[in-house]
């Protein structure tokens, strides 16, 4: 088999568990190759935060291996160099939106990067206008909307222009109009990402492949396949729930 | 209702389109010396003074004078007991009761002083945004680590109002009435208790993020001040006021 793309994210049987509790990742095993867009179900509490948490060295499995480009890593400081490449858009925009105004926001991360403040200000100005959030440089972040708060958060992550986009939950509490907004954004990135959503016709819009992470592991299509299709019965025109599902 | 409320850091006046430093240092120089000065010209003049910087920066009179209502209380307080505890002379009797005259000149002189401190606050710090007077106190080389504790403290008590009034309606719908009794009190115990720990778990998560996004201890700012001519003119300005009142304060200290 000819190897054509590199790796970039590859969990060995890695575990997560607080005591006396369910596994929250059970010996999971997940590989991650470049240009992929994946789609990832994740139902309440499967271990999504967790998953993210661990590829970005904020909490240490309990056992198994992470190599990420190619590189095992363990310490702190070989999280550092995974934390310059992949973005993390958390959950609630309100943890990742800490500074008073939303260009201080953006030209943190650049900043942080060892880029000047002009540099920091003009990538700032840029991601803005590619997010479509023009003129909000001198907005306050706690007096944005809650959709416009998602969307700067992902200019945050964006302008420290990373090779690997992980997104817990994008869509979460938006309404379709900023969804759609978001989706048109993740279909125009050139880089690979990784989504986690308990939405389905979300995913499927801006991923390749979906995935379903259930019970601190990840299944794949043998194992149980997500899918949509037609079909019809009395009172469908009503909104209703399929039990058995 | 918001805890947060920058209500006269939108305008357009001479005084909201100075440097925030001079007008940071400006305030707290003025506010030191209305502070510790005892004459009552010294003060008087502070109070004219104050009150011509709110003018100046064009502040609605009824905003100004709500806000000074919130000490009036104290002062009402200081005026009811100082007169009748102090010793020395008497100015005149209430029944039983003396009223002193070092009594009545020191709740004066606390009243101009609180009054005019506070009117000069509003139309000096409060003429700017709450980040922009972080910013300000960072280029002033205020330790940093304060200016961050005041940055994040302005950007998360809105989000910590929030989970209080989403409490406060979660007990309500399930008919909470607050009553002075052991379950009023355990349940607003149990709030408190509550805002703390997810005060904490928000403080991790934002952490976390940051850390995201390389953060390593060390803060940068993007804000630059423009330099304009006016920042010098309102520094002599204030510099003239500062040094007539001290004049007035402590010339006659000064033997010619």
């Amino acid at each position: 088999m000819i190897k054509t793309k590199k790796t970039i994210i590859n969990l060995d049987k890695v575990s997560f568990f607080y005591p006396d509790r369910l596994p929250i990742l059970d010996r999971l095993d997940f590989t991650f190759y470049q240009d992929e867009k994946i789609g990832m179900m994740a139902p309440n509490g499967s271990g999504k935060t967790t998953f993210f948490h661990i590829i970005m060295g904020l909490i240490k499995p309990e056992s198994g291996k992470i190599e990420i480009f190619e590189k095992p890593v363990t310490r702190e400081k070989d999280f550092l160099e995974v934390r310059r490449r992949i973005g993390l858009l958390f959950q609630d925009s309100d943890d990742q939106l800490f500074n008073p105004t939303v260009l201080e926001d953006i030209a943190f991360g650049p900043l942080n990067l060892g880029k000047t403040k002009e540099e920091a200000i003009e990538i700032s100005r840029k991601t803005l206008e590619f997010i479509g959030l023009n003129g909000f440089e001198n907005r306050i972040t706690y007096k944005l909307s809650g959709g416009e708060k998602k969307l700067v958060a992902l200019a945050t992550i964006l302008a420290m222009e990373p090779e690997v986009l992980l997104l817990d939950e994008p869509s979460a509490g938006l309404d379709e109009k900023t969804k759609e907004r978001i989706t048109t954004i993740l279909r125009s990135l050139k880089i690979s990402y990784i989504v986690v959503s308990h939405e389905f016709d979300f995913l499927s819009e801006i991923s390749d492949s979906i995935y379903t992470l259930d019970r601190g592991k990840i299944l794949s299509d043998a194992e149980m396949y997500i899918h949509q299709h037609y079909h019809a019965h009395p009172y469908g025109g009503r909104p209703h729930k399929h039990k058995n599902e | 209702m918001t805890l947060i409320n920058e209500h006269f850091a939108s305008g357009s006046s001479v005084i909201h389109r100075i440097d925030p430093r001079i007008k940071v240092i400006s305030a707290a120089v003025f506010t030191i010396i209305l502070a510790i000065s005892q004459q009552f010209e010294t003060l008087i003049a502070g109070f004219f003074f104050s009150f011509s910087l709110v003018l100046l920066a064009g502040l609605n009179v009824k905003e100004v004078l709500k806000r000074l209502f919130v000490i009036i209380g104290f002062l009402i307080l200081i005026w009811v007991i100082v007169p009748l505890t102090f010793e020395g002379e008497q100015l005149f009797k209430i029944g039983p009761f003396s009223v002193m005259k070092p009594g009545v000149f020191l709740s004066a002189r606390i009243t101009l002083k609180s009054v005019s401190i506070l009117m000069a606050l509003m139309a000096l710090t409060a003429t700017m945004a709450l980040s922009t007077l972080g910013h300000a106190m960072s280029r002033l080389k205020i330790s940093g680590k304060l200016v961050h504790l005041f940055m994040i403290t302005i950007r998360y008590i809105a989000v910590i109002e929030q989970e209080y009034g989403r409490l406060l309606r979660a007990i309500k719908i399930r008919g909470f009435k607050p009553g002075t009794n052991m379950h009023t009190y355990r349940t607003f115990a149990y709030i408190i208790g509550i805002l703390f720990v997810r005060a904490s778990s928000r403080a991790d998560r934002v952490y976390q993020a940051m850390r995201c996004r390389g953060f390593d201890g060390r803060f940068i700012s993007i804000h630059e001040f423009q330099t304009h001519k006016r920042n010098g003119v309102f520094s002599a300005l204030m510099i003239l006021i500062i040094i007539f009142i001290s004049i007035l304060e402590w010339g006659h200290l000064i033997e010619f």
